[in-house]
């Protein structure tokens, strides 16, 4: 029963044996995959027949490396971005200390004017980090030990990350144990943090770890994270809020005009709107009985089509107050319907401020904000219209 | 044991007749810093004493003339590993045919493993751990049940040595310049808490570090291959108590061994330049670190 593991055993040691010796005339300090010795040891026709690495293989090419740039070359660049923008200021004539990249991108747009269309093709001085792409030093020591104790699965970024995310997991588990054994534990929901934010993208993960994610790896790690706020800890909050980006509402961009004040004392905004070609400012009073002046003449007479009175009046009858607001506008430049949107634009934008926010959202929300941002389209060669295409004859 | 004497890095009759005695360029008694101990075992207990005075040359030397330097016997007994139930292997259907020398019986369809045999073998596998750790060796744990990996890889870092408890690339070890960076150094030993990957098959680094001649230490089940494994050691890989019981044994091992190669260290640095010829003593009894 013994003799088959003597004989596999036997056989190992032989083959480390003459492993070993190949090894022995390896040369000390220069570290050598153990494959590619194996090529120059002679005589060694198993070991040879078995494995071999081409040193020589075409992904090894220098044009089809990746080129990677060493700590001290990115040093020296930086030296010299540093040396060169004081150049640049004492040719401008301005202060060395406060010369920031705002006013590099405008000297270099003076001294060296491009017709390019490409932006990018443009002459640029930025500082190196920005050019050259971030690259991962080198990740082992002078004996060759590699700093990470993940570096041998390839991913070492995100593997520690899982391995960090997994490990606070298990503690959340044991505390809320702990905490059921005691009979303490009391069902907390606490959503509130998930709104409004959302999960970092893949690419923007990538970009945190330096490091290529697949699909799955990502998927898996999002599955992760939630799976860590179903726990309701309070100590992995922070954790998880790393990986979460806050989405800003959209109305809070918004402008809110200021109200004026006339000469009689009465409240009024103004403010501008346009659609396809045409051109409207509208100015809206507080207190009013609901008439409507376009270019000085009243608007029943000015749009005597239906459809474009409704439009005038549809932001006022959202938000109920038909009657109650007088508006005197302006417009030029299009034809009577794209006249009417913008009116409406420049209207529904003044009466903002007269509104609670919560009424500006919902008018956002309606789309009365919001530029429209439909032009003509042009007519291309070769075909009758925009779209339209010649009449297609079989023969 | 018969399959056990072979193994014992003191023993010359294994190597004589299979070593070549060829060797002009490398200097005996020198072992390599890749560390592959085997060979340079071999050599400093055959070959002739070191005559060098190099401090380096002694503090490897000197492991080598012990049996059990780092006394790793004490660190675990037959009834610990019963009490971890290390003896405990699948059912018999899934035995292999190559673990069948390992196995006690088998009680009610389920395997027992020889634990005479493991405490063997489990002593001969930390010594050669324990070595490679005091030669600064490469360590990786490779493990691929999921249920341990976060364990595996806590051990790993607390050890200071490295885990791959992940999907294994193909071509890690066997083309290694290519997918971990140009002049990477690979592990010079690797301990399999788990032979086999998810889908019980035996796990590609076992065959890989066999191809590059990379030595394993491996706790193989009733239902693995021991075939390519350097020291294997029969257990049970399935159950927490083992695992954690060997996770600990390993952690345990590796630090005692850097801890004894930072005193030797210290010793030989502050005796070296004094006098050469008492350098030779050393701490002759194994250091007694709580266990």
């Amino acid at each position: 029963m013994a003799t088959p593991c003597v004989s596999c055993g036997a056989a190992a040691f032989y083959r480390l044996f003459l492993g070993g010796r190949v090894s022995l005339t390896r040369r000390q300090g220069v570290w050598k995959a153990g494959a590619v010795e194996l090529q120059t040891g002679t005589g060694f026709q198993i070991l040879r027949l078995r494995h071999t690495t081409g040193v020589t293989t075409k992904k090894n090419v220098a044009a089809l490396r990746r080129e990677t740039y060493t700590v001290d070359f990115i040093k020296k660049q930086i030296e010299e971005f540093n040396i060169g923008k004081r150049h640049l200021a004492n040719m401008m004539g301005e202060d060395p200390e406060t010369f920031t990249q705002e006013d590099i991108d405008r000297a270099i747009a003076y001294l060296f004017p491009s017709g390019l269309f490409e932006k990018q093709a443009r002459p640029v001085m930025k500082h190196p980090e920005q050019i050259f792409p971030k690259q991962r030093a080198i990740q082992w020591g002078e004996d060759g030990r590699p700093f990470h104790f993940l570096f041998y699965t390839g991913k070492q970024s995100y593997y520690s990350l899982m391995h960090e995310a997994y490990g606070k997991l298990l503690e959340a588990e044991k505390r809320q144990n702990q905490l059921q054994a005691k009979g303490l534990f009391s069902e907390k929901t606490e959503t509130k943090d998930l709104i409004g934010s959302r999960w970092l993208i893949k690419e923007e993960l990538e970009e945190m770890l330096v490091e290529k994610l697949s699909d799955q790896d990502y998927a898996q790690f999002i599955r992760l994270l939630e799976r860590l706020l179903t726990l309701h800890c309070g100590a992995e909050e922070e954790f998880v809020q790393r990986f979460r980006k806050s989405v800003t509402i959209q109305s809070k961009k918004h402008l809110i005009e200021p109200v004026q004040y006339d000469e009689q004392g009465m409240a009024f905004s103004t403010s501008e709107g346009k659609r396809k070609s045409a051109k409207a400012e509208a100015v809206v009073y507080e207190h009013g009985s609901g008439r409507i002046k376009v270019n000085g003449i009243d608007y029943l007479l000015y749009f005597p089509v239906t459809q474009d009175r409704e439009q005038l009046m549809f932001p006022f009858h959202f938000l109920d107050r038909l009657g109650k607001h007088d508006t005197t506008c302006t417009v030029s430049g299009g034809g009577r319907s794209s006249q009417a949107g913008a009116i409406r634009l420049a209207v529904a934008r003044a009466l903002c401020s007269f509104v609670t926010e919560e009424e500006v959202e919902w008018m956002r929300q309606a789309g009365l904000l919001t530029a429209d941002p439909r032009v003509r389209e042009r007519k291309k060669p070769g075909q009758e219209g925009a779209r339209r295409k010649f009449t297609w004859k079989k023969r | 044991m018969a399959s056990a004497v072979p193994r014992l890095l003191g023993a010359g009759v294994w190597s004589r007749p299979l070593r070549p005695r060829l060797l002009p360029s490398a200097t005996p008694g020198r072992p390599l810093p890749g560390g592959r101990t085997l060979t340079s075992a071999a050599t400093s207990a055959v070959s002739a004493p070191e005559s060098s005075t190099d401090v380096s040359d002694r503090i490897l030397s000197e492991p080598l003339k012990h049996s059990d330097f780092f006394n790793v016997k004490e660190l675990f007994s037959v009834r610990s590993l019963f009490n971890a139930r290390v003896h405990l292997g699948h059912k018999a259907g899934c035995r292999h045919r190559f673990m069948e020398p390992y196995v006690f019986g088998s009680r009610l369809g389920q395997d027992i493993i020889d634990l005479e045999q493991t405490a063997v073998h489990l002593q001969l596998a930390l010594n050669f751990t324990a070595h490679v750790a005091y030669r600064k060796g490469i360590i990786l744990f490779v493990g691929r049940n999921r249920q341990f990996s976060h364990l595996i890889e806590t051990t790993a870092r607390d050890c200071g040595e490295y885990a791959h408890t992940r999907y294994f690339k193909g071509g890690l070890l066997t083309n290694a310049p290519l997918l971990l960076g140009p002049g990477v150094r690979l592990p010079d030993l690797i301990i399999f808490l788990h032979t086999l990957n998810n889908v019980f098959e035996p796990h590609v680094a076992v065959r890989d570090a066999a191809k590059m001649h990379i030595p394993t230490v491996g706790i193989v089940d009733t239902n693995c291959n021991p075939c390519l494994i350097t020291y294997p050691v029969p257990g049970n890989d399935d159950s927490p108590p083992a695992v954690q019981l060997f996770c600990r044994l390993f952690q345990t091992t590796i630090n005692r061994a850097k801890e004894k190669r930072r005193q030797m260290e210290a010793l030989y640095r502050l005796q070296g330049p004094v006098e050469q010829g008492a350098g030779g003593q050393g701490p002759a009894a194994p250091p007694s670190l709580g266990a």
